[in-house]
């Protein structure tokens, strides 16, 4: 495991807002500040803010379990997610920063019969669309993570599993510090404490926002506040198919290395990898109803545990640290809204569900694209707000590898 | 653990419940006439509030009747339920 890297002698800094952008940015999380460098990098716009209602990077950026892969089955998805994993890939480089990207790999379990076929086929896809994957048999599951338990007596036992080596975990925080550096860096104005209570408009375009410290005039608005985004779009007066509801997630005391890769199920639902200070990292399911109050109940995270124990013996003797919930944004396909909206220079970056940390650098290349050209990135072109009207779903339910 | 107040059953605890999302979304009237905008808005779009919501919820382990709620979505907490 890499070593800790030391804590910056300053991050970036704290302006105050000027009156006027030519882009404003809602929502200073890892979409929202991956846009913002990317605006910068590869399009050389840099009179940008980003705004944000509380700190940076502390909604579901700080929330999250840090997963990152792109083995998803249909190829729009495939696409997008591929193009961030190339990017993470080259993530440091780029960013001058450490983010402590581990491509330990991730396995997604298989249960049943139709687990078994559903993940060959995905297996398949993914192989024909430049992913890597493999099927591992029981045997093979072992080998790579040897605390899984692969007795065929349990409950639920493990037929095998999908394997894509490429994927991995990074350190959140960093990965959100080093694209505020760089953004701050090219000039760009990061704001906190400042949350957005209105938008003033001109027919069909937005003119500026309306935030707790004044009003900024704005050519061009993109909105990146994940489970927050209908309360803005509330505001605008524009309805988007998002659902918000919690998200919980949590962390075990500090062990000794002993979870080499990251293993997903759905059947039974858990996700687990080990973050590099030790921490078994552990997701589920979202909570059922929604809601935007950052928990969930009690018995969402006792039936992950019991999951858990099951699959991994070795964690029975483990002690709960702490548990905290996001709050994600799904929708009717369980795929993302990513750009234009009927307001003509407002573009939208939404509907990430539980999967946004594992897009971050891809998305806000597209988004940044998308800005700058107003027209989508090929990335990010099947994922408009409109085709749930025109019946071109993209269908991510199951197809994911997770359920939502 | 959050207790429900079923209307028939009284208050249980909130693992016999099934959520069943906004509430008083009607069948549109007359169907034929619906453009696809409309029908997509029939199928997909839901209210999504930060604060009151009226949403059904389901004594899927109890009674298995169905009944409305308003409930706020930033505390969770339950106001009414009928």
């Amino acid at each position: 495991m890499n070593p800790l890297p030391e804590h910056p002698d300053f991050l970036w800094r704290n302006p105050e807002p000027k009156r006027s952008y030519d882009v404003v940015i809602v929502g200073a999380g890892g979409h929202g500040l991956a846009t913002a460098h990317y605006l910068a990098k590869n399009h050389g716009i840099t009179n940008v803010a980003v705004l944000e209602k509380g700190w940076l990077a502390g909604g579901n950026m700080a929330r999250n379990t840090t997963i990152i892969r792109s083995n998803y089955l249909w190829d729009e998805s495939a696409g997008i997610y591929e193009h961030a994993l190339k990017l993470w890939e080259g993530l440091e480089d780029d960013l001058g920063y450490p983010i402590l990207f581990s491509q330990r790999g991730v396995l997604n379990l298989a249960h049943s019969l139709q687990d078994v076929r559903d993940s060959v086929r995905r297996v398949e896809a993914n192989v024909l669309n430049g992913v890597d994957a493999e099927w591992l048999t029981p045997d093979e599951v072992k080998k790579v993570c040897p605390i899984v338990n692969t007795s065929q007596e349990i409950r639920y036992p493990v037929l095998g599993a999908t394997y894509q080596p490429r994927a991995g975990i990074a350190k959140h925080d960093y990965v959100a510090w080093g694209f505020a550096r760089r953004a701050d860096e090219a000039g760009i104005d990061l704001i906190q404490d400042c949350e957005v209570t209105g938008f003033t408009t001109d027919g069909d375009r937005v003119t500026g926002v309306r935030t707790t410290r004044g009003d900024i005039a704005a050519g061009k608005v993109a909105l990146c506040a994940a489970g927050h985004t209908s309360v803005l779009t509330d505001m605008l007066g524009l309805r988007v198919p998002i659902q918000s509801h919690p998200l919980q997630a949590l962390v075990s005391e500090l062990l000794e290395p002993v979870h080499p890769t990251v293993v997903m199920s759905n059947a039974v639902h858990v996700y687990v990898s080990q973050a590099h200070k030790g921490e078994l990292v552990m997701g589920a399911g979202i909570d059922s109803y929604n809601g935007y109050g950052q928990r969930g109940a009690f018995h969402i995270i006792e039936r992950q545990m019991a999951a858990a124990v099951e699959l991994f013996p070795v964690f029975a003797r483990a002690h709960l640290l702490r548990t905290w919930g996001g709050i994600v944004d799904v929708t009717p396909d369980a795929s993302p809204i990513v750009g234009h909206t009927p307001y003509e220079n407002v573009y939208l970056n939404c509907g990430w569900g539980t999967g946004g940390f594992k897009a971050t650098p891809g998305v806000g290349w597209c988004m940044a694209h998308t800005i700058a050209h107003d027209e989508p990135h090929p990335f990010n072109a099947p994922f408009t707000l409109e085709r749930f009207v025109t019946g071109a779903l993209v269908d991510e339910h199951g197809a994911a590898a997770v359920a939502h | 653990m959050q207790l429900i107040e079923c209307p028939w059953c009284g208050p249980r605890e909130e693992v016999e419940f099934h959520y069943g999302g906004q509430a008083h979304v009607a069948y549109p009237a007359d169907p034929q006439a619906l453009s696809d905008e409309e029908w997509a808005h029939y199928v997909f779009f839901r209210d999504n509030p930060k604060g009151l919501f009226t949403e059904r919820w389901s004594h899927s382990v109890g009674c298995r009747r169905w009944f409305n709620a308003v409930r706020d979505t930033a505390t969770y907490r339950f106001q009414a339920s009928s």
